[in-house]
Parts: C-alpha cells; structure tokens; sequence
C-alpha cells in the first residue's frame, strides 16, 4: 500500500512518563516516526507533541486511533492545511567561503548566529523540504555538524 | 484524617467495595501488608506466586463483573506478575494491581528488589501511575478503578515507593473523577444504528458475530433478545462462550481455527456481518483477505480503535454494546422481518447436519471430548468452568454446554499456559455456590501447581481435571501435522504421581483410565468438596479438529486428520 507522510500534533498532560506512553505507543506497534518534537503549551497544564510519520491510510488512521486511547492523550490532531516549520544548525570551519554561505543562509531564512576562532554555526528555518535542499546545497563548503530540530506545525 | 499512605490503600479499597486482594507480600509492600493485617475490611488470599495472585484476581473479576484485585511488591514481584498483567490486558479484564517499589531516594540507583516497574508495565496495561506524593494516592486509586472498568476495561498498575507508604498526608476519598483527557463514549451514533438496522432488513444471509466485549458489557440478555427477534444465526468467538445458551437455536457455535464447519462456512457465505464486541482475532478470521469476502460489515465495540483495525466496517458503532443493542432493539421489532432468513437458517443447518462437530468416540481408550461433554452432562449450569492452554481448552470451547454468560474463564488473547487453576480459585472465591472447574493438560497443570497450597488454605475447593496425553499436546498436533512428526520437546512421558501429589498438598487425587472412573472420581470430588486433581489417561494422539491451518481461509477446514 502507498506510504502517505503525515504530520500529528498530539495534545497531553504535561505530566511524567507521557512521551515514552507516546513513544511506547510506535515502537511497540511498529509504526514510523520521522520526527518528534516536544514543548509546553504556555500558559496551560498541557504539551504539544509534533510527529512526522509515514504510512499507509491504513496505518495513519490506527495511529491516530491508537494515541486516542492513551490516557493522558487530550487532543490528536491529523493536519490537513498547516504551515511546517524545521530548524537546523549548520557549524561550517571558518576557513570556507563565509559570504557565499551568508548568502545561502539568507535563503532559507537563516544567518551566521555564531563565530568563534575556528568555525561558523548558523541557523535557517524553513519548511522541511527546503531545509533538506539547503543541506544539499551547503554540501560543498564542508559542513562539520549538523542538526535538525524536527518539525513544528500548526493548522491554518 | 490524617494517615499513612499504606493506610489510604487500605482505606480506598474499603471504599471501593473490595471484598477480597489476592497477593504475595515482599519488602516494599511491607506497609501495606502491615495495615492490612490490622484490618477487616476485606480479604487477603496468599497465592503462593504473584503470576497466580494476578491470574486469581482475573478469575475473580471475571466470574463476578467487579474489578478484581492484586498486590506484589518491587522488583521479581512484580516481574513475576508481568504475565497476569499482559493477559489480563489482551483479554480486557479490569483489574487494580498495586505494586511495591523501593523508596523515592533510592529509584535510580539499581537498588535491592529495584526495576522499572511502570515501564515494563506500560504496554501491558490500560494505564499505570507511579505514586511520588501520598497526598496524590486517594486521586489515583480513584482513578485506576474508573479507568479499569469504564470504556474497553483492562488492568491498571499502580507502583508505589515504600517511603510514600510510611507519608502521613491528609486522606479524603474522592466521590468522582476529573479526567478531561479520558471520556468513553458509551453511547452509539442513532443514524449510524438506523442505517445498520435498514442494512440487516436489506441483507439476505445475515450472520451476528458476537464477541467477549458482549460479556464485559453485561449484555447477554440483550444480544439474546436481540438475535431472538431478528432470527439471525450467530457465531460466538471463543471469548463469548455462554452468551447464548447452548441449546439457542440460532446458535451456530464457535468459529475460527478451531470453529465448527458450520459456523466457518456460514461466515464465509454471508452478506453481512453484524460484529458486536468482537476484535477480528487472527485465531478467528484465518487469511484476512478471505474471510467473509462478500459481506457487508456492521461493528459494534466500545474501542474506536478496534473498528476497522483489520477489516475495514461499513457500517461503525462506537458504543456500549448493551447501550448500543438497546437501541437497536426497537428499530429490529419495527424493521427486520426473520421470516425472511428462513432458507438462509436452512443452508446453515445444513452445512451443520453435513459436518457437524462431533469426534469419534473409543471403548478402549478414554475421548478427551468425551470428558468434557460428560462434565457438561453431570454438572451443566451447576459449574463455572475455567481452562488451561492447548487442546484441552479447544475441546472445552468446542464440546461444554455453556448456558450463561461468566461461566466460561480462559485466556484467549495472551494464551496463558497456567492461567487455569489460579483462576479457577478466583472463580471460587466470586462465586463459591458453584462447582469450579479447571479443565488442563498435563502441560499446564504443572506451569502454577503450587497453587494446591494457596487452595487448601483458603478451603477454595476447585476440581482440576487433567487431561493426560502425555504431551504438550496442541504443539504435538501441529508437529505431526506440519513439522513431519517431528516431536521436538513436546513428549513429556515423564510425570509426577499426580495423586501423591494433590494428597501432600492435603487435596485429593483421583487416576481415572475408565468412563466407569471418572464419574466416580468427578462425583466424588464434587461431594467431598475439595481440592482435586483428577489424573484423567486420554487418548495419547487425539487431534483439535476441524482446524483452519494459520493463515488459511476459513472455508479450508482440515475435517479429519489421517496419519500418512
């Protein structure tokens, strides 16, 4: 069956133990994650849990179902129109090319965030797919680390 | 009022109407166990294994409908209990298992008796706390009653550090609960239910599929009605034995790998299914593209996440089935006329009288099916029958003329060898008017027979009637079926003198060869009332028949096995 990508934001008790229920939940069933990111929701007793997975409608549709049952799970939402963000840090050793890596950075909505003796790190934001295009693209200047934050979503 | 957290459990069960705890005490627990030896609000019953305790308590709150009760404590404790909490999870039996765990300073630090008890227990159970504050206890043992017996039940586990149970905190037991993350709803969708009656008044060979969630929800009395007014056969999975009386007409048996060629055929010719608390098991449906290829599919369950999990429905209910067959009720009376199904019930019966469920019976050699048909015709409704694993528990299901809900406790899901006897004793203890029944195998008797002990203590007078071939027998099957007779580990010839043994525990044991001597040993057994192991010699090479092979089709039934 065709592997469709999907992103969830699941609502939670802010309370112990809830991701690896989350967590537990995938693995144990054997379902995909892509990518997961976790922060309190201001101003409430309640967390965001953003995940990337990948499966068949099938397979969405009891993963969906499943976080449901979770106890402490408030609120899944299965988006359709939303606007993804991710992050990533590049560190880059000084000795690159600095303004054509400025310039790329600006690109995709990021810039040099940092510079010490002997590297560069800067950030871009941007939707997931272009933050892969410009790992790509930062390929040739050396890229001595990298992270990705994950994706964070919201529906339109 | 101001108490100790060890205190607080004890007077929240008291709250909760808990009349008897099945338990194994240890270090962590000490405090508990403390409080409940100045107490006399309820029972405690010592099994004499925590795998036991939590397969006691299962029992229990299977023949009873209340929420059965365990207690371990930290670290082999608990993981002795691990396999009760699992069965008790697959199967959706409510439950509260509290466990000890070494104090709050010490968690972390590979203590004495120290294991995750909650991360091991996450995946096999409804939900779990571990308890940091004694001011939270009241709150949570609340909690974990409401969640284990609301919704889909299952078992949930409560792990409590020693030093939280010497906190003294402020006790009031809450009247209610407040989870705004955890509402069931109970109550089906009135369209949804309508546009399923029209379904079943349009279809021409319907066929009702009923599930164990019938039994969890009380609803026998319903869906028996309910099949009675529509005239509808039915099939009954293995968890929904006794849901309708074995002599209902429209009962057509049990279906799945071990079902009835009636009832496998039946559901393969269908044009709708009408599922009510029923999970699509892979024991039940064989190859999933085959089964009931040309049916359409209405689903009844408590549990969002069952419907449509393995066969896709047509029609979804979400619902309590009692609820959701009430409302049904009325729209069947105005909509569904039976007579109309009166050539479709004629192809079932035939398919029945063509092959029906039947075995050969010998003069030489003691029939398992026979021994347990004979139960049937010398106990019936008097007894509360409960099972091991293997053969003997298919032959149970297939051959026991069940006629109420709760008379029939085994672990179907999880598939637990040694569930038997302990559960027998919790079906004692919930209902001791009756005669208790375990049917075993040699097996299985053996994986919890120290439970002779915790039996003859508690006067808990449960009959275990082991049906010897001297085999791990269901595996020996599929050996000689499908392995070329290779018997790998499954002879297990070399036994204990089961009588000398029921008798050094202070029960009684009976070696039963002939018809003639199990009636005198059964007979005996129950008008002594005590606890008994009857050694009954079966037929060393008797097959489970008819069988869907795994993965086949469910019309593809072996009807008979010849030794190549």
């Amino acid at each position: 069956m065709a592997q469709e990508r999907r992103v969830i934001s699941v609502i939670v008790m802010n309370e112990a133990s809830v991701l690896s229920r989350i967590v537990g939940l995938f693995s144990g069933r054997g379902y995909n994650i892509d990518s997961l990111t976790v922060a309190p929701i201001p101003e409430s007793k309640y967390s965001r849990i953003t995940i990337v997975t990948q499966g068949s409608i099938r397979v969405i549709e009891q993963i969906i179902k499943q976080l449901h049952k979770l106890i402490p799970v408030l609120k899944v939402y299965e988006h359709e129109n939303l606007v993804e963000k991710e992050m990533a840090l590049v560190k880059f050793p000084v000795s690159e090319c600095l303004s054509d890596i400025s310039a790329l950075c600006a690109a995709y909505n990021g810039k040099i965030v940092n510079v010490g003796e002997d590297v560069i790190i800067v950030n871009v934001a941007d939707e997931p797919h272009r933050v892969d295009n410009f790992l790509k693209a930062i390929k040739r200047f050396h890229p001595k680390e990298i992270v990705r934050s994950g994706v964070v979503a919201m529906e339109m | 009022m101001q108490i100790s957290g060890a205190q607080m459990v004890i007077e929240s069960l008291i709250a909760e109407d808990v009349s008897v705890v099945f338990g194994y005490p240890g270090g962590a627990i000490m405090n508990v166990y403390d409080e409940i030896y100045k107490q006399d609000g309820f029972q405690h019953v010592l099994a004499r294994h925590e795998q036991a305790a939590i397969h006691a308590a299962e029992g229990y709150s299977k023949t009873t409908g209340k929420v059965g009760v365990a207690m371990i404590t930290s670290g082999p404790g608990f993981t002795n209990a691990v396999t009760g909490l699992a069965d008790a999870y697959m199967d959706s039996i409510p439950m509260v298992v509290i466990s000890g765990q070494v104090p709050m300073s010490l968690i972390g630090t590979d203590a004495f008796q120290e294991i995750d008890a909650v991360g091991i227990s996450r995946p096999c159970t409804k939900h779990n706390y571990l308890v940091t504050d004694a001011a939270d206890l009241p709150r949570v043992l609340k909690e974990a009653f409401y969640i284990a017996s609301t919704g889909r039940p299952g078992p949930v586990h409560v792990d409590i550090p020693k030093d939280v149970t010497a906190q003294i905190a402020e006790f009031v037991y809450p009247d209610s609960v407040h989870l705004e993350t955890y509402k069931p709803n109970v109550k089906g969708n009135l369209r949804q239910i309508k546009k399923a009656v029209d379904a079943i008044a349009a279809s021409s060979r319907p066929m009702f599929y009923l599930g164990g969630g019938i039994i969890n929800a009380n609803a026998s009395d319903e869906v028996r009605e309910l099949v009675k007014m529509c005239n509808i056969p039915a099939v009954e999975t293995f968890m929904a034995r006794g849901t309708l009386r074995v002599d209902d007409p429209n009962l057509v048996s049990m279906l799945g790998m071990h079902g009835s060629y009636a009832a496998n055929m039946s559901m393969s010719e269908t044009d709708l299914m009408i599922a009510i608390g029923a999970r699509f098991d892979d024991r039940v449906t064989g190859k999933l593209s085959e089964f009931a290829k040309h049916a359409q599919v209405i689903h009844i369950d408590i549990d969002p996440a069952s419907i449509s999990k393995l066969v896709p429905a047509d029609f979804p209910i979400v619902g309590d089935v009692k609820n959701v067959v009430n409302q049904m009720l009325p729209l069947a009376k105005e909509k569904v006329d039976g007579e109309k199904y009166a050539s479709w019930r004629e192809t079932v019966a035939n398919f029945d009288k063509l092959h029906p469920l039947t075995y050969e019976d010998s003069d030489d050699v003691l029939k398992p099916q026979w021994v347990i048909e004979r139960i049937g015709e010398i106990l019936g409704d008097d007894a509360n029958i409960t099972t091991d694993v293997g053969q003997h528990q298919m032959w149970a299901a297939q051959f026991y003329p069940f006629t109420r809900p709760r008379q029939f406790t085994s672990s179907g899901g999880l598939g637990t060898m040694g569930f038997g006897f302990p559960a027998a004793i919790g079906v004692k203890r919930g209902d001791p008017e009756r005669v208790s029944i375990n049917i075993t195998g040699d097996g299985s008797i053996l994986m919890n027979i120290q439970e002779l002990m915790t039996a003859v203590e508690y006067k808990l007078p449960v009959i275990n009637v082991i049906l010897n071939n001297k085999y791990l027998g269901m595996v020996r099957q599929w050996q000689t079926m499908f392995y070329d007779k290779r018997h790998s580990s499954t002879d297990i010839s070399l036994q204990p003198d089961f009588v000398m043994l029921a008798e050094s525990f202070g029960g009684i044991g009976y070696r039963v060869k002939t018809k003639e001597e199990f009636d005198a040993a059964l007979k005996d057994a129950v008008e002594k009332n005590v606890v008994a192991l009857i050694d009954v010699t079966v037929n060393r090479l008797e097959n489970v028949l008819p069988m869907v092979p795994a993965g086949g089709s469910l019309f593809n039934m072996m009807l008979e096995y010849k030794d190549k």
